[in-house]
């Protein structure tokens, strides 16, 4: 699982404050030129099957709600990469009235690739040091064991041909209840 | 009694953030209500702190996708304030590299529509060609998205032979792969059945509405600023785009056909480019006002500016083509099915962080 993950992480792109110019470069990272998919990176409308969320742009007044909500229904463990200057540190915009600063204000960041926007090239570096760090995590977490084990139970050998569907079916009976 | 369902803000087929809450009576939309505010910045209050000069690379994030236009309408409005006069070759530079960003603008958004019908092949393989524009833009200013190659009194890079020919073979590619491109997504009969009579805005509509750009060309309205020859274009040759079937099939065929009509604007201005200097310097500080308008891919762009003598200026204003088009996509919407929103807005291109600055 932990193995397969990581070599196929799915992405979610969460489009903060950006300019759109580092939302087109990461969307072609994805085409043919770039091809993440070539590392397994697959890109996915929902956040609720991502493993990674890809922001761009600080965050605002009204948009840190989404990001939080959207960080929340990801499934652990999740990895966040902030594409840009301005999840970094809020980039040119900084000193602007409505810009709260860096995504780090309202979720936790694993990797920053900075650059305003960064070349694919960058974008897909840290795609992969994401994947690496989400190896990692999984590693940490604890294996939940399952709920319900199910007891494999032989047969009783048939002493009679009479009375053998009666016994499987108690055989049967009993694995269930246990 | 309606149902309101919210579309947006995070969804699959927008890239980016805005909300449409709309009002269903049963699948059929009876109102729409944007809600924007997801990416405000407040960039224009950070262009008065900022010293003019400053200004012309920021204005250059308000949009990533027309950057180079947003940069030289803003450069435009100083030079007319400030009486600077171009060289005529930094004029013909501008038109290529903003001829060069329609093109890119306007694959990207036919291959965002094509992803949003489900046609991914088609989505890849335009933005394949995508590529070697952005790797003309990249040759000749060293960016791929913020070109930073406008500045106030010309351009900053000049074109070399050397240059000029990797350009030129470039779009004679990505020539050579359109024209097979192109006819799928004109003439295939799954595209169609998504556009054809989809998100109807007749002429009148347009015109109430105020639509720009190729909402409005699509509805039968020859506007185009280009005509008015501002920098060069008034040298070069090429007439309006126009589509009168109303739907949104009509918006990308036009599109489609501004892709040609740019790739032949930029072998025009290469061709009759003089060789003059590329940049003036200039003295002293903005003073008085100026609003300035330019045809982008999405539309036409309205730049305020109010000098007052300093380094900061006193107010500057953008008026984006899709602020211009939301009244246009509202009227479309109304009365639509709920499965062809998607198609219905992005048919309209819309660029949310530019409306919201
Ligand atoms: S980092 Fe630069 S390119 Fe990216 S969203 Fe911010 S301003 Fe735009």
């Amino acid at each position: 699982m932990t193995k397969a993950t990581a070599k196929s992480p799915w992405v979610v792109h969460v489009n903060c404050n950006s300019c759109n110019g580092c939302d087109i470069e990461f969307l072609a990272c994805l085409t043919p030129m770039y091809d993440a998919e070539r590392f397994g990176v697959v890109h996915i409308g929902s956040p609720k099957h991502a493993d990674i969320m890809v922001v761009t742009g600080s965050v605002n007044h009204r948009n840190a709600r989404v990001l939080r909500n959207l960080y929340e229904q990801m499934p652990g463990p999740k990895v966040v990469v902030a594409m840009g200057i301005c999840p970094a540190t809020g980039g040119i915009f900084a000193d602007c009235y409505n810009v709260l600063g860096g995504v780090d204000k309202v979720i936790p960041v694993d990797v920053y690739v900075p650059g305003c926007p960064p070349r694919p090239e960058a974008m897909l570096d840290g795609i992969l040091e994401g994947a690496a760090i989400l190896a990692q995590k999984q590693q940490n977490t604890p294996t939940v064991k399952p709920v319900m084990k199910l007891k494999i139970v032989k047969p009783a050998p048939a002493p009679a041909p009479a009375e053998a569907p009666a016994a499987a079916g108690a055989t049967g009976e009993q694995a269930v209840a246990k | 009694m309606s149902t309101i369902v919210p579309f947006g803000p995070q969804h699959p087929v927008l890239p980016e953030p805005i909300q449409l809450r709309l009002a269903l009576d049963d699948e059929r939309i009876v109102s729409v209500l944007p809600v924007v505010g997801y990416v405000h910045r407040g960039l224009e209050k950070l262009a008065e702190q900022k010293d003019f000069v400053q200004d012309s690379y920021l204005v250059e994030r308000v949009c990533g996708i027309c950057s180079f236009m947003h940069s030289m309408s803003y450069c435009m409005g100083i030079e007319e304030m400030m009486e600077i006069t171009v060289p005529e070759r930094a004029n013909y530079l501008r038109v290529v590299w903003a001829e060069l960003h329609r093109i890119h603008s306007h694959l990207l958004a036919l291959g965002l529509l094509a992803d949003a019908f489900g046609f991914e092949n088609l989505f890849m393989q335009l933005w394949r060609t995508r590529e070697r524009i952005m790797d003309a833009m990249e040759y000749t200013t060293g960016g791929r998205v913020m070109l930073n190659a406008c500045c106030i009194g010309g351009v900053r890079r000049d074109i070399n032979d050397e240059q000029k020919a990797f350009v030129l073979n470039q779009l004679k590619e990505a020539e050579a792969e359109l024209k097979r491109l192109i006819p799928v997504m004109t003439d295939d009969y799954s595209v169609k059945k998504r556009l054809v009579g989809i998100g109807i805005l007749d002429k009148a509509a347009a015109y109430a509405a105020g639509a720009v750009g190729p909402t409005a060309r699509g509805s039968g309205h020859a506007m185009d600023h280009r005509t008015t020859g501002y920098i060069a274009y008034k040298n070069l040759d090429f007439e309006p785009v126009v589509e009168t079937s109303c739907d949104s099939y009509a918006r990308t065929l036009v599109r489609c056909r501004e892709v040609y009509q740019s790739i032949d604007l930029v072998r025009q201005a290469l061709d009759k480019m003089p060789d003059t200097e590329i940049k003036v310097a200039y003295k002293g500080k903005p003073c008085g006002e100026v609003a300035i308008r330019c045809e982008q891919p999405r539309g036409e762009v309205l730049y305020y500016l109010k000098g007052n003598g300093t380094d900061h200026l006193d107010r500057m204003r953008v008026r984006t083509p899709t602020f211009a088009n939301i009244p246009a996509l509202m009227t479309m919407l109304n009365g639509s099915q709920l499965a062809d929103v998607g198609m219905i807005v992005l048919s309209v291109d819309p660029c949310i962080s530019c409306t919201e600055r």
